[in-house]
């Protein structure tokens, strides 16, 4: 029988684990203690010796065994090596659960294993729980979020991918005395197939600020024009706040890619959540519903926003945000 | 050189309708191609204009009806098409879909030279269908690509966009590549291809066709299955309030953190 919760440590580009992994362990614990407290345990796949320098984390949020893969080869992510050095850790360590981080590298693996693995995958899951059954019910968004599904596996490992900012990130108090045991690869008589040629990154590597923003002011396609996402700017730095905003506003070329709330962009949960302008797609609901208070102004009283929010006023953006500027 | 292109017909998620059973209204539901799907169409004709002797076979697996899909890419400018379709494949989850999709390909185009899907479909949304069908073919894949550079028989080069920057890779063939929605607006069918796809025949491969096991495809084949579904729960419940009792109302939140 498989036993353990599996969480891929996903070593990024700028060379620390995605804080998705931290999230993901802290809910692993939860779903551990459904499953008579089955261990949690991390993969990490990297460059010889870099792993020892996340040790401090893993045993900070209670991870019991850390299984270490590490080669030469595998210093820039690659989806074969990478995949073979999963498989070869996983044909070990025979976990029940594999949760993996919903990035790009994460996504690129997680279906490539799983398809080898013969294992259920639940893609982009926002809620996670174990059945009387003891078994991973992993719910997600379709029908581009209109519809939640709560998918079972029938296989012997389950596994789900999730996003970053869907858990909360929770240290234990004390930390665990963490084991790590490492594991050689057999990836020697392999070559690369696929060589990567450059790499530019991005000017802003840092973590998106949205992700941390205490208050987040959004806003959609009702702010019409760039004076409309400026006059958000305002808002927010009045209040110490984030700006972010929708599919439509960033389809509108209003804001960039990288301030995308919802289930094509970033999950967010603020404890204030100002959403200006905005009709209520469900697709930008689901990325901003685990907000504790859901402010909402809007000209359209009938607008889906206001089944979403706490607090719903009514009113045109363009008259109400400059008014309440001068209010705080 | 001969290139797949796997591609999805989908409901149109923007205008979904709701059953009093709280189920998706399926019925009337118009369908589309996979917005993902026309610029896995798109790079694969940018190919075939700038290279000789390339042929574009589209495949997709669904429903009779998916032949219009299949045609409309036809029309685009693709040279066939190839629908896999039969009542046992229902319910497949993407496992199953790429074991029945990478085992037609094996059994019927193993000479292919490159794999070109959508990222993601909009219905599921789930970005595992592609690797999957990779694994099964034991290539390599190039996943959340904006672009592909240059391809010939021998290679592709792809431009990935990534959340910490922009990777361009080069991988050996034979690959499949997953496309994202490009920046530009797709090309629109010509007369001369809408007259090419009303006289093609799609060709249609059965269970039988592609060798595998009853229990091997649709939602048997499927380690995964929807254990319930439902309308999302809403989480907050609204109070209208004025402009003016709005900073009270931030400052009673703030208050509990500072």
């Amino acid at each position: 029988m498989n036993k353990g919760i599996l969480v891929y440590a996903e070593v990024n580009k700028s060379n620390y684990v995605q804080p998705v992994f931290f999230e993901l362990v802290s809910e692993a614990q939860k779903l551990s203690q459904k499953l008579d407290n089955t261990p949690i345990m991390a993969l990490i796949i990297t460059k010889p010796g870099n792993s020892k320098k996340f040790n401090e984390g893993f045993e900070k949020f209670g991870v019991d065994k850390v299984f270490v893969v590490e080669d030469d080869k595998l210093e820039n992510y690659t989806t074969e090596f990478y995949a073979k050095a999963a498989l070869d850790a996983i044909s070990k360590i025979k976990p029940e659960i594999i949760l993996i981080g919903a990035t790009n590298q994460g996504r690129d693996l997680a279906p490539r294993i799983a398809s080898v693995l013969h294992a259920g995958l639940t893609a982009d899951c926002i809620e996670l729980d174990i059945t009387e059954n003891g078994k991973l019910a992993a719910t997600r968004p379709t029908f581009g979020g209109q519809l939640m599904a709560t998918i079972l596996s029938k296989s012997e490992i389950q596994m789900a991918t999730v996003r970053q900012g869907v858990f909360k990130p929770m240290e234990k108090d004390t930390p665990k005395i963490t084991e790590y045991i490492y594991i050689k690869p057999e990836i020697y008589g392999m070559y690369e197939r696929v060589k990567i040629l450059n790499f530019i990154k991005n000017i802003d590597i840092e973590r998106n600020k949205l992700l941390d923003a205490k208050i987040i002011v959004a806003g959609g396609k009702g702010m019409k024009n760039p004076q409309g996402f400026g006059m958000l700017q305002t808002l927010a730095d009045k209040l110490n706040a984030e700006v972010g905003a929708t599919r439509g506003a960033v389809e509108m070329g209003l804001a960039p890619q990288s301030m995308q709330i919802g289930q094509t962009g970033l999950t967010v949960s603020p404890k204030i959540y100002i959403a200006c302008g905005i009709s209520g797609a469900i697709q930008h609901i689901v990325g901003m519903q685990n907000s504790d208070k859901i402010f909402a102004i809007n000209i359209d009283k009938e607008s889906p926003i206001f089944e979403h929010c706490d607090y719903g006023i009514v009113g045109d953006v363009f008259e109400v945000i400059p008014r309440l500027i001068n209010m705080l | 050189m001969k290139i797949l292109v796997c591609i999805k017909q989908v409901p149109d998620t923007t205008d979904i309708r709701w059953t009093e059973n709280n189920t998706i209204q399926r019925d009337g539901l118009e369908s589309v191609i996979n917005p993902f799907d026309i610029y896995a169409i798109e790079e694969a004709l940018k190919i075939k204009k700038t290279r000789k002797n390339v042929t574009i076979t589209v495949l997709s697996m669904g429903p009779n009806q998916a032949t219009e899909a299949l045609k409309k890419a036809i029309a685009l400018g693709c040279d066939d098409g190839v629908l896999l379709c039969d009542k046992k494949f229902a319910g497949a989850d993407t496992y199953a879909t790429s074991k029945t999709i990478s085992s037609a390909i094996r059994h019927y185009f193993s000479d292919f030279n490159l794999i070109i899907c959508g990222q993601f479909a909009t219905d599921g949304d789930t970005a595992q269908t592609g690797p999957s069908i990779a694994a099964k073919l034991d290539i390599p894949q190039i996943t959340y690509v904006k672009e592909i550079v240059d391809s010939n028989e021998f290679y592709v080069t792809a431009r990935r966009e990534l959340e910490e920057g922009m990777e361009t890779v080069q991988a050996k063939l034979p690959a499949l590549v997953c496309i994202l929605k490009g920046d530009y607006e797709p090309s629109r069918p010509t007369i001369n291809g809408i007259k090419r796809a009303q006289n093609s025949k799609i060709r249609i491969l059965t269970l039988s066709d592609i060798l595998l096991d009853p229990d091997e495809v649709g939602l048997k084949g499927s380690p995964t299955y929807v254990s319930k579904a439902f309308r999302m729960i809403k989480k907050h419940r609204c109070e209208f309030i004025d402009l003016k009792d709005i900073p009270a109302k931030i400052r009673e939140v703030t208050n509990t953190y500072e």
